[in-house]
């Protein structure tokens, strides 16, 4: 893993916007060059900081959503825009290409994929907790890893499916180098869905191949409310506590 | 429900810790259970960084800035057990 | 200081000739929290002054509502920089509840369901300085915010005004609290900017 390998503290870093992409209608990737920058191992995240001009800082930690090998200097993160957010609105329509960006990273080792790893993984991701899994995914193909994963993402709607085309395009590269992925809606259904939108619950978690003797890793993002969720009815299904790795979105993020 | 997993300490301990310490191992100084830092209860909205024990809440860390200083308090953690790179 | 962000204003913030040094108005009231909120049974609260001696005055929750109290409009000041002017208590005056009380110690330790602790100057919870509030802005007070009381000394840092206060021992020596033994000052004049250790 690229941290475990590099002893030094972090420090800030400075990078540039080189591209912008939007996702969905409140959702944008934003890939940066960033002089210095180690790699990273997917599923690790950045804390960002804005400054303005009276020195008034804000800082939020957002989750890498490219994997990291032979990229070198680039890294690229999807940020969802929060209503009220303080640091989410410039992240995601202020800033454009050219303009740098502070950040410090990568940050953490334990919410982390390793692809040496043969144990099968169970992603599930609530809303825009799918940026740090969507990086175990790219990681995975990157490695040519034939390891099985399995992404359980719940969404309001279609429409805010983030990389919805890739999901699709990575589900049907077939069995061993596909992903299978089973979205779960929870406001609006799509047409000929099976089932009227509902919450996550264990229909949707329990599944051959991912059960709880098969002892997956098993990674959790989202909301802390979703995360509390989806972690008690694994653990209640008979998932060991120590295979189940989450990453809360605070009240604080955005 | 107010609070956020270890990862979110990673950024403020990384900068006074040469080594990644959420994939730490370490020991509740109150209860003696062990686990990833990465599994404690973290508290960020206070004037410092505050991780708790997920078995008994009480405090394992606690982390305050400013400009140029940090205080670290780990008596929480009676004993931390961190990954390092092995030796050429 | 970071590098600029170009475009980048932050949350709504004005200065004001009535803010101490390096403050910003607020028009929330933000949150800020050590650890899990308490959730204290109004019918299992109670308070207790604890003197050097070791005697003890306590009050539970209905004896508490039944000391005078009163209302109080204040500006308030957390250390995290953002500031409230004019918001509105009621609550019992600090020298109420020490007036029947015989010490001769100089300082003070509040404590709270949850077990934050703070510091300071006896001196500083009298003469009109301090009070347990149990109201805000109207309406009772919510445990986010301290309820069913917290301590409330408006001319130190915020964080001095200890939530969901339960005791207040009086000490002939200086015992530092949760945050003044990780860095934050001692005393905390927000007018000095006294927030951390040496300032």
């Amino acid at each position: 893993m690229a941290r475990a390998a590099v002893l030094g503290r972090l420090n800030w870093l400075v990078g540039t916007v080189t591209a912008v992409r939007d996702e969905t209608a409140t959702a944008r990737t934003i890939v940066l060059d960033v002089p210095g920058w180690p790699g990273h191992a997917p599923g690790q995240h950045v804390d960002v900081r804005l400054t303005a001009p009276d020195g008034y800082s804000a800082q939020r930690s957002y989750s890498i959503a490219s994997a990291s090998a032979s990229a070198g200097s680039r890294l690229e993160l999807t940020v969802q825009r929060l209503e009220d957010g303080e640091v989410s609105p410039y992240l995601a329509q202020t800033l454009e290409v050219g303009y740098p960006l502070e950040l410090r990273g990568p940050i953490g080792g334990w919410f982390v994929w390793d692809p040496a790893d043969p144990a099968p993984v169970l992603l599930v991701a609530g809303g825009s907790g799918i940026v740090p899994l969507m990086a175990m995914i790219r990681a995975r193909a990157a490695a040519d890893s034939k390891v099985p994963f399995r992404l359980v993402y719940s969404v309001r709607s279609p429409d805010t499916v983030i990389y919805s085309g890739e999901l699709l395009a990575r589900e049907q590269a077939g069995e061993s180098d596909g992903v299978s992925v089973t979205y779960v809606y929870t406001r609006t259904a799509p047409p000929g869905s099976d089932g009227p939108a509902r919450r996550i619950g264990p229909a949707a978690l329990t599944a051959d191949g991912w059960l709880p003797k098969q002892a997956p890793a098993v990674f959790v993002c989202g909301p802390t409310g979703y995360v509390e969720a989806v972690a008690g009815i694994l653990t209640r299904a008979g998932h060991d506590p120590g295979l189940i790795k989450t990453e809360r979105f605070g009240p604080t993020g955005g | 429900m107010e609070y956020l997993d270890g990862n979110a300490l990673g950024g403020a301990l990384g900068e006074v810790f040469a080594v990644d310490v959420t994939a730490a191992v370490g020991q509740c100084a109150s209860c003696g259970t062990s686990g990833a830092i990465g599994q404690a209860r973290v508290y960020p909205d206070a004037p410092g960084l505050i991780a708790r024990c997920p078995t008994c809440s009480e405090v394992l860390i606690r982390l305050v800035r400013d400009a140029n200083r940090a205080w670290l308090d780990l008596r929480g953690i009676s004993c931390l057990q961190l990954a390092l790179p092995a030796d050429r | 200081m970071g590098i600029v962000s170009p475009g980048f204003a932050g949350r709504r913030r004005s200065g004001s000739e009535k803010l101490p040094p390096g403050q910003y108005l607020v028009t929330d009231f933000p949150v800020l929290s050590a650890g899990p909120t308490p959730r204290v049974d109004t019918r299992k609260w109670e308070l207790r002054i604890r003197t050097e001696t070791g005697q003890e005055h306590s009050w539970d929750w209905d004896s508490f509502l039944r000391l005078p109290s009163e209302d109080i409009t204040v500006d308030i000041h957390c250390v995290t920089k953002w500031s409230k002017f004019g918001t509105g208590w009621r609550g019992v005056s600090v020298d109420t509840l020490l007036a029947g009380v015989e010490t001769a110690a100089e300082f003070a330790l509040a404590r709270s369901y949850g077990g934050y602790t703070t510091n300071l100057p006896l001196q500083d919870l009298l003469g009109g300085q301090a009070w347990v509030a149990y109201r805000f802005d109207g309406k009772d007070l919510v445990p986010e915010h301290g309820g069913p009381a917290r301590l409330l000394v408006p001319h130190l840092y915020f964080w001095k005004s200890a939530k969901w206060v339960n005791g207040i021992d009086l000490m002939e020596s200086d015992q530092q609290g949760f945050w003044e033994s990780l860095g934050y000052h001692n005393y905390g004049d927000p007018w000095r900017e006294q927030r951390y250790w040496g300032d």
